[in-house]
């Protein structure tokens, strides 16, 4: 019976996919989020598959972190404030060598860390464990203002959902970031534009939303998240932000279950587990998209 | 008890450059010193206090101790999830600083009673509870707290309150109960400010010519349960005291142990009988409205011996 990593690696040269390359990290990401979730019989697929080329990004581009010394003191600091995307991460870290990516298959089962809301405790490479919509943004607020009063020039990222916007919360922290002049923050948000019932303009309306943030005091911008040059050209700006003394906001405009042409933009798949004859005709979609 | 805190919180961040202050637009008067002393050190979080506590763990996540300043229940009801998921479970090294604990800003009505806070923070885990008795005690329970790291909640009195100890607690050892008062027939167990209320009592008692010992818990949690079953062991009764819901809190910490150690004590708990305090009053009034102050714990305290 092959490993989890032999049957995900599969289709590449020898067995090795360039995940140096973000638009092969964002198709692992998508790969294995399939896998993960079908193997748990979990949830969040759609997110999974929106905020792919995100994450990808970060972990191939943007990110300074080291998978040989996870908490090296100047590092930047990536939140998954949507942490039902959990699987997102937990494939990037382990396809960029924070940990064996054999261990993927031990998403949500009994006795692993792996948990199904992004977990730091016993996984590497993950600052904060998150679950509970809107505490992310804050919590990225907090170690801003830390490395502010340290003068130093590590960067933080978290990433949130639309509909997590709903929350007080973000906003309070949006309130308080821009106060605080944390230009070496910038949030990005998997603006998949649905939520859980339905979609975002039918549950709470956030259009206008890049100017929203704007007048809370942030910079903003809008970028096609899907598009990994504009992905990375947008955090290439968001990095210049330093010394603005406003913080940044990447407005990733994503479609929810992208890749998966029965998935994108359904509502069913935020639930809703890929099993059986839908994880086949999903499966078969993603090979035929692999780079 | 606030005043002394502030003190103390001003000496400890002039030795400790990592002490961080936060606030949720509160503390006028008794903050003004710390912000004039350490500006820098000083964030002001406005009124806002669930981004305010996820802001605390993620500044404490940089190397670290973030207060939390706020009165009643905006540190802990308010943002309570975040104090769970963001500071406890994380074990971040942030303090949640409560001025007003019970009834201290009676006549402002129940919104700003904090009269649950004890049953919820005990609770939740991974926060260590304190609850000193009077000035002496906050002064003690204070340097402790700001030396230990992990997530701490420390629930205050006002201003200008009375000392109960007649001098310095010195050499606190956490998280052990204090005696403020020998006694042979009855024991009062009392956690937070309320401690006035207990040694009234044991004075009212004792001109009954009966012997009540007076013990102070500065720290609710953990227990200081050697000390719980000492008292369950030497007495037929006991009366737990606390300015809180009877549910959950102080009196049930103390309730459990009893119940385990079936030693035959009986123990009755004074405090806010699962309900708002709706009269409008002082602290002293609404204790003695609902049954909280001297006379009523004496009262209790004679019931149960009979």
């Amino acid at each position: 019976m092959e490993s989890y990593e032999a049957r995900i690696h599969s289709g590449f040269p020898e067995g090795k996919p360039d995940v140096s390359d973000p638009r092969v990290l964002a198709w692992l990401i998508r790969r294995s989020g399939l896998e993960m979730t079908h193997l748990s019989r979990g949830s969040h697929i759609g997110s999974v598959f929106s905020v792919a080329e995100i994450i990808a990004v970060l972990y191939t581009s943007v990110l300074n972190v080291d998978p040989k010394d996870p908490k090296k003191p100047d590092r930047d600091r990536l939140i998954l404030s949507k942490g039902h995307a959990g699987s997102a991460v937990y494939t990037a870290l382990a396809e960029t060598g924070f940990f064996p990516v054999e261990q993927l298959k031990t998403h949500y089962a009994n006795g692993s860390v792996l948990s199904g809301h992004v977990s730091h405790k016993g996984v590497p490479g993950v600052e904060i464990s998150t679950g509970a919509l809107g505490h992310g943004l804050g919590i990225g607020v907090g170690m801003a203002l830390g490395a502010k009063m340290d003068g130093a020039d590590w960067r933080t990222y978290a990433v949130l959902g639309d509909g997590e916007c709903d929350e007080g919360a973000v906003w309070e922290s949006a309130l308080q970031a821009a106060q605080y002049g944390l230009d070496r923050l910038t949030a990005v948000i998997d603006y998949n534009h649905m939520q859980s019932l339905t979609t975002v303009e039918k549950t709470l309306k956030l259009e206008p939303f890049e100017q929203k943030w704007r007048d809370f005091g942030w910079n903003a911008e809008s970028v096609d998240g899907h598009d990994t040059e504009a992905l990375k050209a947008a955090f290439g700006r968001a990095k210049e932000n330093a010394g603005s003394g406003k913080p940044y906001v990447i407005l990733a405009h994503t479609v929810k279950g992208k890749g998966v042409s029965f998935m994108e933009n359904n509502i069913l798949w935020h639930y809703r587990t890929p099993q059986g004859e839908e994880y086949e005709a999903a499966l078969k979609e993603l090979e035929a998209l692999r780079p | 008890m606030r005043d002394t805190f502030a003190r103390v919180l001003k000496e400890e961040m002039e030795r400790n450059d990592r002490i961080v202050l936060m606030t949720g637009d509160l503390g006028f008067g008794v903050l003004r010193p710390l912000w004039e002393r350490f500006p820098e050190r000083m964030i002001n979080a406005g009124i806002a206090e669930q981004g305010m506590v996820s802001m605390a763990a993620g500044l404490a996540a940089t190397g670290r101790t973030v207060i939390v300043y706020s009165i009643g229940n905006f540190p802990t009801l308010r943002p309570l999830e975040q104090v769970r998921n963001d500071c406890a479970y994380h074990g971040a090294d942030v303090k949640i600083i409560c001025v007003g604990g019970g009834f201290v800003y009676g006549s402002l009505g129940m919104s700003h009673h904090a009269t649950e806070d004890m049953s919820v923070m005990r609770a939740i885990p991974g926060v260590t509870c304190f609850t000193p008795g009077d000035p002496a005690e906050t002064e003690a329970v204070t340097r402790v707290m700001l030396r230990r790291k992990g997530t701490c909640y420390l629930r205050l009195g006002r201003g200008n309150e009375p000392k109960v100890h007649p001098s310095a607690v010195k050499d606190w050892v956490f998280p052990k109960a204090l005696t403020l008062r020998e006694g042979t027939d009855i024991a009062l167990l009392s956690a937070g400010g309320i401690l006035t209320q207990a040694v009234d009592a044991a004075e009212r008692l004792a001109a009954k010519g009966i012997s009540a010992k007076v013990v102070s818990f500065p720290c609710l949690k953990p227990l200081d349960e050697e000390t719980v079953r000492e008292l369950l062991a030497a007495f037929r009764g006991l009366v737990t005291v606390e300015e809180n819901t009877v549910t959950g809190g102080f009196g049930s910490a103390v309730c459990e142990i009893a119940a385990e150690e079936g030693s035959g004590c009986r123990v009755r708990r004074i405090g806010l009988r699962d309900c708002f305090a709706t009269v409008v009053g002082d602290q002293q009034y609404l204790r003695q409205v609902y049954e909280m102050d001297g006379a009523a714990i004496a009262a209790k305290a004679e019931e149960l011996l009979k």
